[in-house]
């Protein structure tokens, strides 16, 4: 099948008014004039120049030029993954832009250009009415950064990953790259290589924060690369959610977000991390997410993948203390000319440590899921649970799903659990909700939801209503 | 004024013709039982009417106050005033009854326009009291796992909410028990004694149904057409009888 032509992409615009402005709020651009810029193309000149706009110690020029070898001379996972990964032209990307290395502390100073931007996607509004602090970044560096003062006098630290490393080094090279190392893959690799901005978070022992920390992605530029390097850490006994959106405008030409996130939950701490990422159809998205639970710590990956071109997405927990709890849960949504390769790694690694993956992927059209899990229980362990639940819906005949899931559980001393399915919504049930008045697009934005309800109740009401409406504005856009 | 005309109506599936030729008028208020052997086309009119993808029409018309309905889409036809209680109800997992018929009857607001939440609750719960629905369906999904008088129970509840124009009800008393078959038609008869009535095409197999909801006419499709039509009388001697002299009946005068 043929793309949409323009004309009738404007005339379905016509006949739909939602499906003009879909992919949604965030296709737009303003004129940003950018005072760091390392060019295009990546080699050693692009590391150096990164690091020495960014002051860094020599220690990390040499993980960084480490890191650029480890990545040239990884071969592209395209003996599993997508053969997609071959149309990322790495000589074609800008590296590192930015207006300055100093996120501001009010939106007041915030450069017009960029504030205007997150003002149109309404970061101040949900800041004011909800969060406990917020990132803002803008390309490669964050332009705005704050925590609540009442926040910031419990201890708890929520800046950028390169302010981290200078003011906050005892703490932030001790996990740095622990997680994920350098070596985990070809991305992180590239991540590590070039990463700028992300966030550096800490939470005392036993300081539990009360709302959500926020950082939001914005990339601007075309041909751009973003590669946000993310590190948690809660203390014992520390609670704290974070929670990340992203957006970019839509380029003809492809776009790469190579992310870097490690989380490190303490004994009897507790991480909730929530993305919704909502990446312009044109963005190559290959993140590497994971975390270590400690002895009765719990990390819960809510992730949620609604837009990109590509995503490659599987975040994990490694289990390391005795009772860790570790949790995914996963929501896919590929439209035409997406592919969502999502899903899940529970490395059990402790005596009694539970794990529960829950991925619900929904394919419409032309669009692709694939689902990989992997659940990794050796035999010495005793007392060790996972569920696993993958439930597909495909909304047309054309639509693909794959699950690839991998349970690897040795020993008779622990327990797994595996349950799958694939339905359809079908002809005769749009057709019932039509009949009641529905739409064919609010019908079947209607089912959609109804599929992932039960997920999305556990969002923070204020990203279950966002969900929502993201489902509707990609509904409503794949009819007519 | 709100009638449903059926002119010379012809439908098929893919090459099959199904229906040839039917001729019904419903006026407000008024109930058309249609009585017929398997197969005969029933549901497949009901379901063309409301405008299924599956089904073509290859002549005649479906005027709703006097405007065709054929080249309007199935939920514009169902804004329109037109309700189908469905033979087979679909399921809508994850989807609550509230949420659902919440949707539907924003649905038929004008833009801009806001659902007044209490008053919505208000009149959903008075409809579920009249038919006997336990509260704590409005939470459950749509039909999913619903037995199959629960189903049909949901059906009346839909368009005791919906307020429709006209409704196609097919073989709602399939599946319902003696209480149930009645707690439905005392439903229905409500419906039928508001201030403005709906015109109704009551599909079914049993003149027991029609000892509850008095039918204005009977008529029996065979061959996919009205072939007799009557008051009540007609089905009692239907009941008696079958429909082999209906039949035979047909096959003289085509013959
Ligand atoms: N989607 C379809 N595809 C193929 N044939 C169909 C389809 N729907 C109906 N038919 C056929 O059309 C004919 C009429 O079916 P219909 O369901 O309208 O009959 P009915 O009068 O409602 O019967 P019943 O009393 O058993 O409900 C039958 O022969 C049936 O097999
Ligand atoms: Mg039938």
């Amino acid at each position: 099948m043929k793309p949409p032509t323009e004309i009738e992409t404007a005339v379905a615009a016509e006949n739909n008014p939602v499906a003009g402005i879909d992919q949604t709020k965030g296709d737009f651009q303003y004129k940003v004039d950018y005072a760091f810029d390392a060019g295009t193309g990546l080699n050693e000149d692009t590391v150096r120049y990164i690091s020495t706009v960014k002051k860094e110690e020599p220690w990390l020029l040499d993980f960084r030029l480490k890191a650029l070898k480890t990545f040239l001379d990884k071969p592209m996972p395209t003996h599993w993954a997508t053969k997609d990964l071959e149309n990322i032209n790495f000589d074609k990307i800008r590296y590192y832009l930015s207006q300055g290395q100093k996120p501001k502390r009010t939106w007041d100073e915030v450069p017009d250009d960029i504030k205007k931007t997150f003002e149109r996607l309404g970061i101040p509004e949900q800041e004011r009415k909800f969060l406990a602090g917020v990132e803002a970044q803008f390309d490669s560096e964050a332009a705005y950064s704050n925590i609540k003062e009442i926040v910031a006098k419990q201890g708890v630290i929520f800046c950028n990953s390169t302010e981290g490393l200078r003011e906050h080094p005892e703490i932030f090279r001790k996990f740095f790259g622990k997680v994920i190392p350098t070596g985990d893959n070809k991305f992180s690799a590239l991540n590590s290589a070039v990463f700028s901005g992300g966030s550096f978070i800490y939470v005392p022992p036993g300081v539990k924060v009360a709302q959500p920390l926020q950082a939001y992605f914005r990339i601007n530029a075309e041909n751009f690369g973003q590669f946000e390097r993310t590190l948690i850490i809660a203390d014992e006994g520390a609670e704290v959610v974070y929670m990340e959106g992203c957006t970019a405008p839509k380029f003809s030409t492809s776009t790469l977000h190579s992310a870097v996130v490690e989380l490190v939950a303490l004994k009897g701490a507790k991480i909730q991390y929530i993305t919704v990422q909502n990446w312009a159809n044109n963005v190559f998205n290959l993140v590497t997410k994971r975390g270590v639970a400690h002895e009765e710590a719990e990390i819960k990956w809510i992730d949620c993948n609604i837009g990109s071109r590509l995503t490659m997405k599987y975040p994990g927990v490694v289990l390391k203390g005795r009772k860790a709890r570790g949790e995914v849960i996963s929501i896919a949504l590929a439209n035409d000319g997406q592919h969502q390769d999502t899903g899940a790694k529970m490395i059990h690694a402790a005596d009694e440590t539970t794990s529960n993956i829950v991925a619900k992927s929904i394919s419409v059209g032309q669009g692709r899921s694939t689902y990989r899990g992997v659940v990794h229980i050796p035999k010495h362990l005793k007392g060790c649970k996972n569920n696993t639940e993958c439930d597909a819906l495909l909304i047309n005949t054309n639509s693909r799903t794959d699950t690839y899931p991998a349970i690897t559980v040795r020993g008779d001393r622990n327990s797994v659990q595996h349950e799958a399915s694939v339905s359809k919504v079908s002809e005769e049930q749009i057709f019932y909700m039509q009949q009641r008045g529905l739409t064919e697009g609010q019908a079947m934005s209607l089912s959609v939801n109804g599929f992932i309800n039960d997920l999305a109740r556990q969002f923070p009401m204020e990203y279950s209503v966002e969900l929502k409406r993201l489902i509707d504005l990609e509904m409503e856009g794949s009819v007519g | 004024m709100s009638q449903l005309v059926i002119k010379d109506l012809h439908i098929s599936i893919g090459e099959k013709s199904i229906v040839k030729g039917f001729n019904l008028t419903i006026k407000p208020g008024e109930v058309h039982a249609v009585m017929g052997p398997n197969g005969t086309g029933k549901s497949t009119l009901a379901k063309a009417i409301a405008g299924h993808p599956d089904y073509t029409i290859t002549g005649g018309d479906v005027l709703l106050d006097g405007k065709s309905v054929l080249a309007m889409e199935p939920d514009e036809r169902a804004r329109t005033g037109l309700f189908l209680a469905f033979q087979y109800p679909s399921e809508i997992p994850g989807v609550s009854i509230a949420n659902f018929l919440r949707a539907a009857v924003q649905a038929r607001m004008a833009e801009g326009e806001e659902l007044d939440a209490t008053g919505y609750y208000k009149r959903l719960y008075a409809k579920m009291d009249l038919l006997k629905i336990d509260r704590k369906f409005t939470s459950r999904a749509v039909n999913d796992g619903f037995s199959g008088g629960e189903k049909k129970r949901c059906e009346i509840l839909q368009m005791a909410m919906l307020e429709p124009k006209i409704a196609l009800m097919d073989e709602t008393d399939s599946g319902l028990d003696i209480d149930a078959l009645r707690i439905v038609a005392e439903g229905v008869n409500s419906i039928r004694a508001a201030a403005n009535p709906p015109g109704i095409l009551l599909i079914t197999h049993y003149q027991r149904l029609l000892d509850y909801i008095v039918p204005d006419f009977v008529h029996v499709m065979y061959a996919g057409r009205i072939v007799k039509s009557g008051d009540k009388s007609l089905a009692l001697e239907l009941e008696a009888k079958g429909y082999d002299w209906v039949k035979k009946e047909f096959a003289a005068a085509t013959a």
